[in-house]
């Protein structure tokens, strides 16, 4: 089975680790740099990305994430994507850069426009898609590599980039676990490649 | 059910991404941003932080709007805003200020001394105090999308947030073990609607994220509530009050998020000053304790 970990400085690891374990998979919380010893994928979830930075930061965790994302895959929510993309707007701020994509953070509001809406709009096989946005960024740009697997309002919501995958959503917080699966899925194969 | 509709979800999102981290109280745009800088996950927005509202005593009211406003514009972390319990006039004005959260506050001086907010009525998310798992319930029936323990705000004495989260984790272990048939009654005794009562009894914890709030002045203090089951936790006049902010409002960040790794609060305890002066709560009478506000 693939050692999945998800990055829990702050947010809502729990919800993604449970997400994980439904999807069949046995993740594992990762605080530290030496946590990520082992691990064939890594999750960073929703939250804010502000606080994940400075942790990132006091626990010298930037450039080893950023070594882990060179070889294994990185699934990232929110927050996630946000440290994820190489170039972060509202305002700028440090990224580990892994994905080329440009990404506007809060950008449809306070909490007041945060919903939860079902896309007809996706590459994840048959029926809707439901995905809760919280004071969710919007991905401004799509770089070389990169796949949009589902749209909202004409924005991409989901993008794979080959070895990473970003959602501006949380398919953590819904009972769907086809997003988690095909993330679990590309890590399967880097795992029996070893 | 409540808990499962469409509005009330996007509320509990909010939360469910504030938990991990640090809601730090400040009263103005320069601490909102050191609070940023720290590493807190979001910021309280208030006139006077509890310690202050205690030694000058008067009525606490909601923070003055263009404080506020002053706030949200410096920071793009969530800001919290405080209104009096039961005063439904002070959330409509910040629901219309749009501040991401509002906390119901024992904090202030109640507006109503029998009713809390129907926040059900609301779009924005509301967070409430509570010391019992009847009174976390309860809040949670009227809206609530947060569930913080009240402790005793003000007073850098961890000992009331202690005694309220024991309290509710302690019921919600006991609820587990209980019997269908037996749950009508424990629902009476608990003074909960009975919804709520079979949703704790099924899934062993609360509908919502469950923080911690009211004492909390160092770094261990934090890891000891996020130990006890507290999913985040809020600092009042613990940083602000303290001898070096920057540095305690980073110690506990630092001890928030590495709860359970004793070398690294260690670390994070060493760099320190002077925590704020703390109060013995032994000491205070009834009409002094703010957590005995709200029912």
């Amino acid at each position: 089975m693939a050692r999945v970990g998800v990055l829990a400085l702050q947010g809502d690891y729990e919800a993604h680790a449970a997400a994980l374990r439904r999807a069949g998979a046995e993740p594992c919380e990762v605080r530290l740099a030496a946590e990520l010893d082992g691990l064939d994928g890594l999750v960073i979830p929703g939250g804010e990305s502000t606080s994940m930075l400075r942790l990132m930061e006091y626990y010298g965790l930037m450039e080893p994430l950023r070594r882990f994302g060179m070889e294994k895959p990185i699934f990232g929510t929110c927050a996630g994507a946000i440290l994820l993309a190489s170039d972060v707007l509202n305002p700028p701020q440090p990224s580990l850069a892994l994905v080329d994509m440009t990404i506007e953070r809060n950008a449809y509001g306070r909490q007041l426009d945060s919903r939860v809406v079902r896309l007809s709009e996706h590459r994840l096989g048959d029926g809707e898609l439901e995905a809760v946005f919280i004071r969710a960024p919007i991905i401004r740009r799509v770089g070389a590599g990169g796949r949009v697997l589902a749209t909202y309002l004409g924005d991409p919501v989901l993008v794979d980039f080959g070895r990473h995958l970003v959602a501006t959503f949380h398919p953590e917080l819904t009972a769907d676990s086809r997003i988690h699966g095909l993330f679990l899925e590309r890590l399967g194969a880097g795992a029996a490649k070893r | 059910m409540i808990y499962l509709d469409d509005a009330f979800r996007v509320k509990v999102g909010l939360a469910e991404m504030l938990k991990g981290g640090v809601i730090m109280d400040v009263t103005d745009a320069r601490q909102a941003e050191i609070a940023e800088k720290a590493g807190a996950c979001a910021v309280m927005a208030l006139e006077r932080v509890p310690a202050d509202i205690r030694r000058e005593g008067g009525v606490a009211r909601m923070a003055a709007i263009s404080k506020i406003r002053e706030i949200m514009q410096a920071v793009s972390i969530p800001v919290m805003a405080k209104c009096r319990i039961g005063h439904f006039a002070e959330a409509q004005v910040l629901e219309a200020l749009e501040v991401d959260y509002i906390d119901e506050s024992e904090v202030l001086t109640p507006a109503d001394e029998e009713h809390h907010i129907w926040k059900r009525d609301f779009k924005v998310p509301f967070v409430c105090g509570c010391r019992n798992l009847g009174e976390a319930l309860r809040r949670i029936a009227e809206g609530a999308a947060m569930i913080r323990t009240k402790g005793e705000a003000g007073t850098g004495n961890i000992v009331e947030a202690v005694r309220h989260m024991r309290t509710v984790m302690k019921e919600i272990r006991l609820l587990t073990t209980l019997r269908q048939d037996e749950l009508m009654a424990e629902a009476k005794r608990l003074q909960a609607p009975l919804e709520l009562v079979q949703y704790v009894h099924d899934h062993g914890r609360l509908p919502v994220p469950n923080f911690s709030a009211g004492g909390v002045a160092t770094p261990a203090d934090a890891a000891l509530m996020r130990q006890l089951g507290a999913e985040a936790v809020f600092v009042g006049s613990g940083i602000f009050k303290s001898s070096d902010p920057e540095r305690r409002a980073r110690a506990i960040v630092k001890a928030t998020t590495h709860y359970n790794d004793a070398k690294a609060v260690l670390e994070a305890s060493e760099e320190l000053g002077e925590a704020m002066p703390g109060l013995d709560v032994r000491t205070m009478s009834e009409s002094e304790m703010l957590s005995t506000r709200g029912w």
